[in-house]
């Protein structure tokens, strides 16, 4: 395998880590309206619950799109200029809500009024679901190909980035990333919420397998390979697992079988590319290719080396992390006051 | 109209508010990491309730800025690709490898461990946990090393070559750019200068509470722990300053032309430096001002009878080089940016001198008009940063890569003026709100003052902490 290749299976990799990490982080966020509230309307503790899942974590796992980006511009930087350029007001919007959700999680607790949490409830709630479907959507255009020209510069326009492929791509992810928090929410919390993370985990976990069996079969009949089929069948196998296993109430499993299915629908997309990075739709000729969009090979045999040394170490901190965080959360730990017949101190249980 | 909509000022304006804007938060971010580290390390060592109390005041302070530095630093890294895509083909083989760096070896290393620092209170040993903020403040650092060694190939382009072919510059050399002279003598004045505004933000809350009478044990360690890293940091900061302007005056003559409005090429006495101008230094216009002989030759050759060159011949030799063109940077920016970072820096560090005097062996000072000083001099640091900034991108001009690429040249082709038009008032409204809530915030939590500690174990002499939640 030559340098090139190397790195586009890396930037895989750090993508395929975004998603998975900050996927449930949207997720969480997504629920809050859904999960954060009782039969007397909004629980302000519930919220803080559902907050406090990914409150150690949620900083790390944005910090992987920081990572994916930077690699991106390193050692792709045709594909990131292109990208980035092309999908101006997409990005923009990323950005904006990134902010929002970053903010308000800080934010949030800083005052006791209740006006004040729910509007930054509202802030975490957009900041989750925009960014959720917008990656899906740069993704499936990606895929599908877009207009470039001879300098590989984007000639499309933000309309052209609609198209009926790529706003189920958008709504795949949305919905996968959406369930993938709210089986994250019943993996790291006990108490009415953890079983009302289940059942709803169930619903939208019917949603999501019907969307993305739809947006799969098209990625892999109309741009697929043999080998992106492959893995598009599995991720469509562990979809359908990870939904089993949230019915059996293994929250593990379940969990972990989300994540494969983020990875595997990834890897998916990143093979059905192979050799391009980014079609052109118009003319062949225009296309980004691996060969063509990626750096010189002083630049990749650098970065090889530090990927090699530091991204174990990079896995084993943020293992340690989630290690020392793996206690699940409780109304209890919120307020500190224990609930009738409420579990305390349980682990969580693979 | 077509001013309005020009893609290219937009695209500047923008970088320049998006850049300041977030560099208003990473100074907190590095300075008071470091502070909190510290305070812990000494509640640590001696176990003085004080000393953990100052730590848990400044670390909320810093959590609240924090999030702000992390969420207006993704926009930095997107918007290279978004609005400056010719620029990104051009040197991403070079200037995406820092930023790779900075990623995996500091952002990540920063974001874990501050969130084992914040909820992990009651969870990590107390070493180890007190290892996380040390583990926070470092990689914070490290990261501003690789980003300003990724600027500092804008300055001085080292450990490259040309690729014809792909008509980019391409890596050679890892070593050269990370050792960059421009980033050696820049990563030392910008961390001091980060832990100067830092200092100012400490003095300040430390003096809100002792000019009303409270917090006596707490805010007077603190206000002194301020006051020096102020002075000290503010004295490195003016001897690293120095060396970057050599390095300056080395790689970007022009640079330092346009920092004293020089139009004609001086030597010794001639080569003075201006601290103070009536009408504009242009040349033409200037009507009055106040000049130290041998001073602009002692800052840019360390002699007093160097020649310092002038832009006039500059500008000849630039057009030589590099074909016709305007290669003066905007004068009136450069020249005054210059002169405000020196006074706001030079204000800072005299204020903090005179606080340490009021306050020597003990002393309080009375009088309410030491201590309204000691408040509002927070800003001055903070205003220093902006303009000296200002001054090194806005002193490279008309260059986005000294000598090898024209900002005009690095904006995205195919990016709109409309796009960047509403992206630019997205950002300023955004950012404009979000400034006044964290502003609000931060003066809550300073005005709020330090917690009482928790009361230690009676057997075992340890602190039960409370779990940290959102």
């Amino acid at each position: 395998m030559d340098l090139p290749t190397l790195w586009f299976g890396l930037l895989a990799f750090f993508f395929i880590g975004y998603f998975v990490l900050d996927g449930f982080d949207f997720g969480v966020g997504m629920s809050i309206p859904f999960l954060g509230r009782d039969e007397r309307g909004p629980n302000d503790i519930d919220r803080r619950v559902l907050i406090n899942t990914i409150g150690p974590i949620w900083d790390l796992n944005e910090t992987w799109v920081i990572v994916a980006g930077a690699a991106m511009f390193a050692a792709f930087p045709e594909w990131y200029a292109t990208l980035f350029s092309g999908f101006y007001l997409v990005f923009l919007a990323i950005l904006l809500a990134l902010i929002l959700r970053g903010v308000s999680f800080e934010y949030r607790h800083q005052r006791p009024e209740v006006r004040w949490k729910r509007r930054f409830d509202r802030m975490i709630v957009i900041g989750s679901a925009v960014p959720a479907f917008l990656w899906g959507l740069v993704f499936a255009n990606v895929v599908r190909g877009v207009p470039l020209d001879a300098g590989f510069n984007f000639t499309g326009t933000v309309f052209d980035l609609f198209t009926p492929y790529a706003v189920l791509g958008g709504l795949t992810t949305l919905l996968l990333f959406f369930t993938h928090g709210v089986v994250f929410v019943s993996l790291k919390t006990t108490g009415p919420i953890r079983e009302r993370a289940r059942l709803l985990a169930g619903r939208a976990g019917l949603l999501t397998i019907v969307v993305a069996a739809v947006f799969l079969v098209w990625t892999t009949v109309s741009f697929g390979s043999v080998f992106s089929g492959i893995l598009s069948a599995v991720a469509a196998v562990t979809l359908i697992g990870g939904w089993l296993a949230n019915q059996r109430k293994a929250e593990g499993w379940s969990f972990a079988l989300f994540a494969a299915t983020i990875a595997f629908a990834v890897l998916s997309l990143f093979l059905s590319l192979v050799p391009d990075v980014m079609p052109a739709s118009n003319d062949p000729a225009n296309s980004l290719t691996i060969a063509n969009a990626s750096s010189s090979g002083y630049t990749l045999t650098l970065m090889s080396w530090v990927a090699l040394v530091f991204v174990p170490l990079i896995l084993a901190y943020q293992g340690f992390t989630y290690w020392v965080f793996r206690k699940r959360v409780s109304r209890t730990s919120i307020t500190g006051v224990p609930e009738a017949g409420e579990q305390l101190g349980e682990q969580v249980g693979a | 109209m077509n001013d309005l909509l020009d893609p290219l000022l937009l695209s500047r304006w923008q970088f320049g508010l998006t850049t300041i804007y977030h560099f208003l938060f990473v100074p907190l971010t590095i300075g008071l990491a470091l502070t909190v580290a510290i305070f812990q390390t000494a509640w640590v060592r001696t176990g003085h309730a004080k000393y953990l109390q100052i730590t848990k005041f400044f670390g909320k302070i810093f959590l609240i800025n924090f999030a702000m530095g992390v969420v207006t630093g993704i926009v930095q890294e997107f918007q290279f690709g978004m609005n400056w895509s010719d620029y990104s083909r051009f040197v991403g083989d070079v200037f995406g490898a820092p930023l790779a760096l900075e990623g995996l070896l500091a952002f990540f290393l920063e974001a874990t461990f501050i969130g084992l620092w914040i909820f992990g209170w009651d969870r990590l040993p107390k070493k180890l946990h007190l290892a996380t903020i040390w583990v926070t403040a470092l990689a914070s650092i490290l990261s501003a090393y690789f980003i300003i060694a990724a600027n500092s190939f804008m300055q001085n382009p080292v450990g490259y070559q040309i690729n014809e072919a792909k008509g980019r510059a391409e890596l050679t050399d890892i070593w050269a750019l990370l050792t960059n002279k421009v980033a050696l003598a820049a990563f030392p004045h910008t961390i001091f200068a980060c832990f100067m505004v830092s200092a100012a933000l400490i003095v300040c809350a430390a003096a809100w509470h002792l000019s009303r009478g409270q917090h006596f044990d707490t805010m007077r360690p603190a206000l002194k722990f301020g006051l020096w890293m102020m002075v000290i940091s503010g004295t490195l900061t003016f001897l690293s300053g120095d060396q970057l302007g050599l390095a300056m005056v080395e790689t970007q003559p022009m640079k330092m032309a346009a920092a004293e409005a020089l139009y004609n090429t001086s030597t010794g006495a001639n080569a003075s430096f201006s601290i103070f101008t009536l009408g504009t230094p242009d040349g033409v216009s200037e009507l009055f001002s106040i000049r130290i002989p041998y001073l602009l030759s002692f800052l840019s050759t360390h002699t007093f009878d160097g020649t310092v060159e002038g832009i006039n011949d500059l500008q000849a030799q630039y057009t030589q080089l590099y074909g016709p063109g305007d290669y003066t940077p905007t004068i009136w920016v450069t020249y005054w940016a210059f002169r405000y970072m020196i006074a706001f820096g030079v204000l800072a560090v005299i204020t903090a001198v005179g606080g340490l005097w009021f306050t020597r062996k003990g002393r309080m000072p009375t009088k309410r008009w030491i201590w309204k000083v000691a408040i509002w001099s927070m800003p001055l640091p903070l205003a220093a940063m902006i303009v000296g900034w200002v001054f090194t991108e806005m002193g490279r001009q008309p260059w986005i890569v000294f000598s090898l690429l024209k900002t005009q040249d690095a904006v995205s082709p195919n990016t709109t003026g409309l796009e960047v038009l509403i992206s630019l008032i997205a950002f300023t409204l955004i950012y404009g709100t979000l400034a006044v809530v964290e502003f609000r915030l931060i003066k809550k939590a300073i005005q709020k003052g330090p917690e009482e500690a928790p009361t230690p174990d009676a057997e075992t002499g340890d602190v039960k902490h409370e779990a940290t939640v959102y």
